[in-house]
């Protein structure tokens, strides 16, 4: 029976071979390739056991790195993860929808532009001879050399992502909030309810689950803050704010080739970040029911 | 994204009505915040360096010129990244798309064998990686780094959208798959005759999302290539305009106090030349992506 299925289904099967030999090679081969983390290093084939570990664990620096990746998340948490939300619930109190249409193609824009570019404009407009030193110096105030001055960093950060990201990352509350029964609010309105009792009564725990699923990627991604952007947007003086794991784990295995080294701190961030998501959504799953798997 | 009118609105009181003005206020100032870097960048990039550098530019072009446009456009360099990217972005996303549909559709296949398994062995990978380590270390043993295929396979799928294709099929009736199987027509046959036609939407969406992809990617140029002549745009953006690297363009400008003036300008230039592709298409393929999401988020 199911040999004849089998023989039945051969043609899927094939078409998986590719897709799965994707997987292996370029997923879980680098998977496997994680021993390296347990070893001397590439040439020395010798087993130290948790010897990488133990040192970064061990190194001053880690506090730094730890404390730069998680102050940036938490951040995100607490003004890039709302803002979508706020946009969301706003976009769906404007009436005139040619307008709501126009506004909503604008804020999705940023999305499509790289982060080189994004990234190119925060750098040139905050320069000393940049726009907003321009306009500093035409109201008379001091020049500030903000990308030099750890102190800016996150703010710089977190403000460019809010700027790229908040109107396409609206589009699932939208999608959520279209998703509201409609006769919920015309209950409410018989019953006197204003719109702003709508909006806290009806509109926000009817997309409390697509909210929570969000968090929960968001919590799972606490550990990790992708080198990508950081690498764009740092230097020297202010690695002291903007110097996260995943740029340590670049300089190190990339610049300094010192692979094994690299490859145990990037397995702890992802190790960690793995247990930070499985614990919000055993968390999720029994606070409000929603869970990713 | 479906529209209906909004029945919402209560009684008129003065709160609401005064909401309603902040919130259609609040919205052009957005509005505002997110497109105004674009035109400035666009402004400063056509207008005279001096006076980008005296801070005359705002509204329009100080006298208007395509000087930095020239320069830009006559540099190898830039011309050679560009061909580059035109070729990854072309490339990467024809595999990317004969990847997707050959993982998507017997996923979608309801009965088969295994599909548990499989789906788990995939999603696992959205929760777990080797890293940039060991996945650099496995692209260096297959010989890619600095060949073309560094740009194109180690990202041939992406697992987000492969499950979005395969939510898509899994929405189209099974009765067509059963009369086209009493036909004759192999499972093969099936997808390219049947399928495909049906999927155009999820088609254009997933092109546009990979193809944007590959236009846009720095990282993996950044790791795997270190030849400049393979080089994609991203890259000598990132070079030219965040570190302030000078293009051979900008050498040949001259030096002195008109070698930093016209920097700003050509820098700018740049950017628009990179990210105007993206900007032409953008409103006439918006709705293909917001499809996108939507489809991904009622699989939630």
């Amino acid at each position: 029976m199911l040999r004849r299925r089998l023989a039945r289904q051969w043609p899927l099967y094939a078409m998986l071979l590719l897709p799965i030999i994707y997987y292996v090679i370029f997923c879980y081969w680098p998977m496997y390739g994680l021993n390296i983390a347990f070893k001397k290093n590439i040439i020395k084939n010798e087993w130290v056991g948790l010897y990488n570990f133990i040192k970064f664990l061990s190194d001053p620096y880690f506090y730094k790195l730890l404390r730069n990746t998680l102050l940036l998340n938490v951040y995100s948490l607490a003004f890039s993860f709302p803002a979508p939300i706020a946009l969301a619930l706003m976009f769906n109190e404007l009436k005139n929808l040619r307008f709501k249409r126009v506004i909503q193609s604008i804020t999705y824009l940023p999305h499509f532009i790289s982060t080189v570019v994004v990234c190119g404009m925060v750098v040139n407009f905050l320069s000393n001879d940049g726009f907003v030193n321009q306009v500093l110096a035409s109201l008379g105030f001091e020049r500030i050399q903000f990308l030099m001055q750890p102190g800016f960093f996150r703010p710089i950060y977190i403000i460019s992502g809010i700027w790229q990201n908040v109107g396409w990352s609206s589009i699932i509350y939208l999608a959520a909030i279209s998703g509201v029964d409609e006769e919920l609010y015309e209950a409410a309105t018989i019953d006197g309810a204003g719109r702003l009792r709508k909006v806290l009564s009806i509109t926000l725990p009817c997309i409390a689950p697509t909210v929570s699923i969000m968090l929960i990627m968001a919590i799972g991604g606490i550990m990790s803050v992708g080198a990508e952007k950081v690498l764009l947007l740092y230097n020297g003086a202010t690695y002291e704010t903007a110097d996260v794991i995943s740029t340590f784990v670049y300089r190190r295995g990339m610049q300094g080739a010192d692979y094994s080294y690299a490859s145990a701190v990037g397995m702890f961030q992802s190790v960690v970040g793995l247990l930070f998501l499985y614990a919000a959504n055993r968390f999720s799953a029994k606070i409000s029911g929603s869970s990713l798997w | 994204m479906r529209i209906r009118p909004n029945r919402r609105s209560g009684p008129k009181n003065f709160p609401s009505q005064a909401f309603d003005v902040f919130n259609v206020a609040f919205m052009v100032f957005l509005a505002f915040v997110t497109f105004y870097p674009f035109y400035f960048i666009a402004v400063t990039s056509l207008s005279d360096g001096k006076a980008v550098m005296a801070g005359q530019v705002s509204l329009f072009p100080v006298k208007f010129t395509l000087a930095s446009y020239g320069l830009v456009l006559r540099d190898p360099n830039i011309l050679r990244s560009y061909l580059n990217t035109l070729l990854y972005t072309t490339l990467g996303t024809i595999i990317n798309l004969g990847m997707t549909l050959l993982c998507a559709y017997p996923l979608s296949r309801p009965g088969l064998e295994g599909k548990k398994w499989i789906m788990g062995f995939i999603v696992f990978t959205m929760f777990f990686s080797g890293g940039m380590i060991p996945t650099f270390l496995v692209v260096n043993s297959l010989k890619m780094v600095n060949t073309i295929w560094a740009m194109v396979i180690p990202g041939a799928l992406s697992t987000y959208n492969m499950i979005v294709t395969r939510s898509f099929f899994q929405s189209l009736p099974e009765a067509l798959h059963e009369s086209a199987e009493i036909d004759g027509a192999g499972e093969m046959k099936i997808l390219t005759r049947i399928f495909l036609p049906l999927s155009m939407p999820i088609i254009a969406t997933m092109t546009l999302f990979y193809a944007v992809g590959h236009w846009n990617s720095y990282m993996n140029a950044l790791l795997y290539l270190n030849d400049k002549k393979y080089y994609p745009i991203q890259s000598i953006l990132r070079n030219m305009v965040v570190q302030g690297q000078m293009g051979s363009a900008t050498m040949d400008a001259g030096g002195g106090s008109d070698f930093l003036a016209i920097d700003t300008t050509i820098k700018y230039a740049v950017i628009m030349v990179a990210t105007l592709p993206i900007m032409l298409v953008y409103p006439f393929v918006q709705r293909y992506f917001v499809k996108g999401v939507m489809i991904g988020s009622i699989k939630g």
